[in-house]
């Protein structure tokens, strides 16, 4: 079984830097860390390693300093990794990165199971991984909870769709997207680095590709335009209250319901 | 014999202080009659919430007066006692002195009263980029409460405890004088260091009202690292390696799985690494460069040389909280483990760790209980949990006490001491008192007279 996991590079706090022209994040790699969704879509995939040897090989695209999470993929057991970099690809949206990684990962050869991070905490859209799925023309599924059973041709898992769980068996080639928790995520091993001291990772860059369309990447492909981006507004405000216990708790207990907390 | 607070005392204090401050003790605030152990109850007469240094005094002068005994409590978070009035009387709650005057940058040194709690300090250092480094599981304890039982904590490996971090305090006596023993200098001769005698003292000697404590600058990185071991006793054989091998870290903490399944129950979460029964975790602090060239060399040293399974990278704040939560929640998940517990928190000479870990397995076996623990293997402190799990209670009475026994006579075996960072409060008095003999014992209540001679504060605790 081969499986691919997609994962990214992301600011490791929300002290970001936006470039005021293209509104685009700056990634520079300083202060970066791997997309923390991305991490329980590795360890997913690492356990259906544990179970049935499966080849499990990352792939991420960005500027060469998302060379790190890669390299920490393969720290914490991946086996593969490869890096899709290039200027053209810069400055890509939903529609531009998900295009540009189903062409890697047609580059990279066919997957059975795909596994991306329920989202990334910069992007936030969770639309990603089910694109990659449609431009790739093979089923998934998305907010997956647990795997219930993983059979040759097929794996069952459960799905939480807020209201209800549903539970789907889907046939391979397909695509998950994994939620928080589904697992937790195993940490890098020092041990297992030294092995890949050595190894290099395989770089994807646009005069690679099968499509040598540039405007179906980066900015260029992305029909979505970012009109301004900003760090979140931090929101300190306070209120003091004070009064007996019984007063204060049912302001409190108004104060919730107010804002729809309960 | 003291004097039993009366209307008219409950009056009086009243008008020393906002009287919506002095509470009369009824059952709807037992808490005030027992610590987070839970297990040694006295219930005061009156309680009084002091909001400044001034209050404190009027309040310490009236006890004084009257002869009537007077106990402190911060947030109530010991295990030992210690902020049990077991003689009635007033209890003054520091909880409302909690301001964080700011940090003098010149000499840096932070100001803060006595209610501050440990967490709001932690905060507001991080904010500046300051950084005080003691760091004691319990982030709720109020730092007058933590200076008073010199609390210890992980990095006190590097850091070193309570103690290493105060510069100078501003303190009540029992009768009602304000005075501030230690300055904010760095080096200090000038005579006997009562500022030293009032920390670890337990609440015995005087009211600490105000701290001076040292800060530096934030380190610039911090990193930890997560060792498998095959069996604890190998882990801990190790630990004297680790830290000879010049690679200077912040904390080697110690923890078994059986542990972690504890805190995996109570948290509800799997933490990272299943494969290993034993685990050191150790953290790194410093400028960037020296954290990682640290931690490759320690990793080198583990894997060629101190047979480590791995080591494992915790890099990122949610690995940070896989893992420190499991560690910081050890407490609270034995807790929840059993129906009752007593704890155990000698501190041994660091080579001595894995014999005496050892001798608690066999206890466990002698005695037919639990005796889960964990610990800072880097400073020689363990906690030992004995649970009491559905044994009778006058069984439980009856073992707990051998039990301790056992584990203190060990302990002074060792080379060790009673505790390293609790205390000894009501509930290790006995134990103490073996541990160091009559004459050391004599001279802390000759101390003690001098500070406190007619015994109003905190009385029956400590000696």
């Amino acid at each position: 079984m081969k499986i691919i996991v997609c994962i990214k590079q992301v600011p490791a706090s929300t002290e970001v830097e936006i470039d005021p022209i293209t509104g685009n994040l700056i990634r520079d790699g300083r202060n970066a860390k791997m997309n923390p969704y991305d991490l329980y879509a590795i360890e997913t995939a690492l356990r259906i390693k544990e179970f049935n040897g499966a080849h499990v090989a990352t792939i991420s695209m960005g500027p060469p300093s998302a060379l790190a999470v890669l390299n920490e993929s393969l720290w914490m057991g991946c086996d593969d990794a490869t890096i899709m970099t290039d200027r053209k690809f810069g400055g890509a949206d939903v529609v531009a990165t998900s295009y540009t990684l189903a062409e890697g990962i047609k580059l990279i050869g066919s997957a059975d199971l795909i596994i991306c991070g329920k989202q990334t905490t910069d992007g936030d859209t969770a639309q990603v991984g089910p694109e990659i799925a449609e431009n790739l023309k093979i089923p998934h599924l998305s907010y997956v909870d647990k795997i219930i059973e993983i059979k040759e041709k097929s794996i069952v898992v459960q799905v939480d769709m807020d209201s209800t769980e549903e539970v789907w068996e889907i046939d391979y080639p397909c695509l998950i997207t994994v939620n928080k928790g589904i697992f937790t995520p195993r940490l890098p091993s020092y041990k297992r680095g030294k092995l890949f001291k050595d190894y290099e990772i395989r770089q994807i860059h646009f005069s690679d590709m099968k499509d040598q369309n540039e405007a179906h990447y980066g900015l260029k492909g992305s029909p979505t335009q970012v009109e301004r981006m900003f760090p979140p507004i931090k929101n300190t405000d306070k209120e003091i209250w004070e009064d007996t216990d019984k007063n204060l708790a049912l302001k409190l207990s108004k104060k919730l319901k107010e804002m729809k907390v309960v | 014999m003291y004097k039993k607070v009366t209307k008219q005392d409950v009056l009086a204090l009243q008008k020393l202080i906002d009287e919506k401050r002095v509470f009369v003790y009824d059952e709807s605030i037992s808490e005030y009659s027992k610590d987070e152990l839970g297990t040694l109850i006295g219930k005061p007469e009156v309680i009084v919430k002091v909001v400044a240094t001034e209050e404190v005094s009027k309040v310490a002068k009236y006890a004084y007066d009257n002869n009537i005994p007077l106990t402190v409590r911060g947030s109530g978070t010991g295990l030992v006692g210690a902020c049990v009035p077991l003689y009635g009387g007033i209890v003054l709650d520091t909880t409302l002195m909690n301001k964080i005057i700011g940090i003098d940058e010149e000499n840096q040194i932070l100001e803060v009263e006595a209610g501050a709690l440990l967490m709001e300090i932690a905060e507001y250092t991080k904010e500046r980029g300051y950084f005080y480094a003691p760091d004691p599981g319990e982030k709720s304890a109020t730092i007058g409460g933590n200076i008073i039982t010199n609390a210890g904590g992980m990095r006190a490996v590097k850091h070193g405890v309570t103690r290493d971090w105060v510069r100078a305090l501003e303190v009540v006596l029992m009768d009602g004088t304000v005075l501030e023993f230690g300055k904010k200098v760095v080096k200090d001769t000038s005579g006997y260091s009562l500022k030293n005698l009032i920390i670890g003292s337990e609440g015995t000697l005087a009211i600490v009202t105000k701290a001076y404590l040292k800060v530096t600058a934030a380190p610039e990185k911090t990193l930890s690292l997560l060792v498998p071991y095959d069996s604890l006793e190998k882990a801990i054989e190790k630990v004297p390696a680790i830290l000879n091998s010049g690679t200077n870290p912040t904390a080697v903490e110690f923890f078994t799985r059986e542990a972690l399944e504890y805190s995996e129950t109570f948290l509800g979460k799997k933490f990272p690494d299943q494969n290993s029964p034993a685990y050191i975790l150790l953290m790194f602090d410093g400028s960037e460069t020296e954290v990682d060239a640290n931690a490759k060399k320690i990793s080198e040293i583990l894997i060629n040389e101190l047979e480590a399974v791995d080591v494992l990278i915790v890099d990122t704040d949610e690995r940070n909280d896989d893992v420190w939560s499991a560690r910081s929640s050890f407490l609270e998940a034995i807790k929840a483990s059993t129906t009752l517990m007593d704890e155990c928190d000698v501190v041994v000479p660091r080579s001595e760790v894995g014999n005496y870990i050892k001798y608690t397995y066999e206890l466990e076996k002698k005695y037919g209980l639990r005796l889960p623990s964990f610990g800072h293997a880097g400073d020689g402190n363990l906690h030992i949990y004995i649970c009491k799990d559905d044994l009778s209670d006058k069984e439980w009475k009856e073992k707990l006490e051998l039990v301790f026994e056992d584990l203190y006579n060990k302990a002074k075996e060792v080379g060790g001491l009673v505790s390293g960072e609790h205390g000894i409060g009501y509930a290790k008095m006995q134990y103490l008192k073996e541990s160091v003999g009559e004459v050391q014992i004599d001279l802390m209540r000759r101390i003690k007279a001098a500070f406190d001679p007619k015994n109003l504060l905190n009385p029956g605790k400590v000696v």
